[in-house]
């Protein structure tokens, strides 16, 4: 009887959680599927505190201090998190989610009924969350650390891919060890969690610029199927259609935005954008246009048509506020204003969006891609702020560039370009762009938001 | 080898199923999201799969009082899934309510 209506609760918070996701496929309903989906996860738990267990001894108690630990510092991180900082903080909490399925797949092979036939699914079902938990919790920190800069260049392996094969084949031995002995060997178990672990880490180490986002998607679509893998444990209807929910929307999303960027799955994975920059061809004699902030000014403040395009240059400036009180002040001045946001601009997808959300720039100055590329003929001043890899021209030409086919922002195609930049670096993907050493562009160097900032106050002044 | 993983299927075949109409579920909710919710999809995405919170709960609660390794282990994983429950959705709500602020604004 109790059985039956903790299942029947465990039902009601799975159909909560599809239409929560389904509401966060649609602008208007997005906040609403949100809190649905909360308000399914709440109910989860609460059937799990209270539904009918042979021999449970309940320890509450520890559940109750890894639940308010947990809640404190999570609802904390929330709120305190600034918006510059949410791809990092979606990997890592990512990353949690595959340690607690970690966790459990160890635990549970750890408590294994001394006579358990080997060849077994409960067997089987640990290591799968095991092996999946572990490589989801590694390959999410490596990318938490990619991600906020304190791993970016230092950490090179030597033919990734080699390890990678001989990683996943010793994964496989170790599995199939476990699964034909005739009972466990728990040093076999730890052999197999370190393997897994490296597995994630070798996996995501080399994976690198405009590919940052597809791997975090990725990345949330394993812990998905690891939380899966947790569930077939413990026969938890939840757990197990939750984490494949997750699992299938992750992997939609990442193969959209793999679309965007006109490569496919298997090329990040095994690829990763490599730093060739061999094909920087003659850049001796080409030369690049300085432009003082009192000429740009000007400009701006008479120019019918301005774009912006943002780039993760104006996420680390934390600009997003300055650019919005230039854009204010050139909308009085009677300029049209808007924003062209690459699919991938940023270090997650959409991220432009909400950093722009923030600052109070209204929702309909945001041009896509295609809009985008169909205003530049008749815009006026194109300004790219910190964002290098999307409008490079040699995506369209140079067949030997590693972003050749990535579809970008022409900006070319305006009348004046005006490049944001800290100075002559290449962009994250490492490789030299054309575009600055066209006619009609010219440099600013310095920090975005300093360089916007002056420019506002020139535009105040002329 | 050949029998046991036949054996496999034939004791779990409606989990199977179950499992293959979810994939398929999963795809077909997300469909074509715009890409202003990418962001906040993924964040909320990640939040569900927090749900191994659960898992934790039914591992601590069927441990034995005295078996502090499983409750240790167990209530750290607790913890680290609870986080990820109540960040997860809660940064989402954070920033969706600053796409909802613009709306207002536009029309008013």
């Amino acid at each position: 009887m109790e059985t039956t209506i903790s299942q029947l609760l465990y039902l009601i918070s799975l159909v909560l959680f599809i239409v929560g996701l389904k509401g966060l496929s649609h602008p208007e309903t997005a906040r609403r599927g949100n809190l649905i989906a909360a308000s399914g996860m709440i109910l989860g738990i609460i059937v799990a505190l209270f539904q009918p267990m042979q021999d449970a001894s309940n320890n509450y108690l520890w559940i109750l201090g890894g639940v308010i630990v947990g809640s404190a510092i999570g609802l904390t991180a929330a709120k305190k998190v600034q918006m510059t900082k949410m791809p990092e903080m979606v990997s890592l909490f990512n990353g949690l989610g595959g340690a607690c399925a970690m966790f459990i797949g160890f635990v549970e092979f750890y408590n294994l009924p001394a006579q358990t036939e080997m060849m077994s699914g409960s067997v089987f079902t640990n290591i799968f969350a095991l092996v999946i938990g572990s490589i989801s919790f590694s390959g999410s920190l490596i990318a938490y650390g990619k991600l906020n800069g304190s791993l970016r260049d230092s950490l090179k392996l030597p033919a990734p891919q080699v390890i990678n094969v001989l990683n996943l084949i010793g994964i496989f031995v170790i599995c199939g060890l476990i699964l034909s002995g005739s009972e466990l060997d728990m040093n076999l178990v730890i052999a197999l969690f370190a393997l897994s672990l490296t597995y994630g880490v070798v996996f995501v180490t080399p994976i690198g610029g405009g590919d940052m986002p597809v791997v975090i998607s990725l990345l949330n679509s394993i812990t998905g199927i690891g939380a899966m893998g947790a569930g077939l444990i413990y026969s938890n209807n939840v757990m197990i259609i939750g984490g494949i929910l997750v699992g299938a929307s992750g992997v939609i999303l990442t193969v959209m935005m793999c679309k965007a960027m006109n490569r496919t799955l298997f090329n990040v994975i095994i690829g990763g954008i490599s730093s060739s920059s061999s094909s920087a061809a003659a850049e001796g004699d080409q030369v690049i246009k300085e432009v003082q902030v009192s000429d740009l000014a000007i400009q701006l403040k008479y120019a019918s048509k301005v774009i912006v395009v943002p780039g993760y240059g104006l996420a680390v400036a934390q600009a997003q506020h300055t650019i919005h009180e230039l854009e204010v002040l050139l909308e009085e001045e009677g300029v049209d204003f808007k924003f062209a946001i690459h699919p991938v601009a940023g270090r997650m997808p959409g991220h432009m969006n909400v950093l722009l959300a923030e600052a109070d720039v209204s929702y309909d100055k945001l041009l896509e891609l295609d809009q985008a590329n169909s205003e530049f003929p008749t815009t006026d001043v194109v300004l790219v702020i910190g964002a290098n890899d999307v409008v490079n021209p040699a995506a369209k030409t140079d067949t030997s560039s590693p972003i050749y086919g990535m579809p970008i922002l022409d900006v070319e195609l305006a009348k004046q370009v005006v490049v944001m930049k800290r100075g002559m670096s290449k962009g994250y993907a490492g490789i030299e762009n054309p575009l600055f050493f066209n006619d009609n562009t010219k440099m600013l160097f310095g920090d975005a938001k300093q360089s916007i900032a002056k420019l506002k106050e020139e535009v105040q002044n002329a | 080898m050949l029998e046991i993983i036949i054996q496999f299927f034939a004791d779990n075949l409606p989990m199977i199923i179950m499992l293959v109409l979810a994939s398929f579920l999963g795809m077909e909710i997300i469909g074509k999201v715009p890409t202003v919710l990418h962001t906040p999809l993924m964040s909320g995405a990640n939040a569900i799969s927090g749900v191994v919170a659960i898992g934790a709960i039914i591992l601590v609660r069927s441990a034995s009082p005295d078996d502090y390794f499983s409750l240790g282990l167990g209530s750290v994983g607790i913890a680290l899934a609870i986080i990820n429950v109540a960040g997860g959705f809660a940064v989402t709500n954070r920033m969706l309510e600053m796409f909802k602020k613009k709306k207002d604004n536009k029309s008013s």
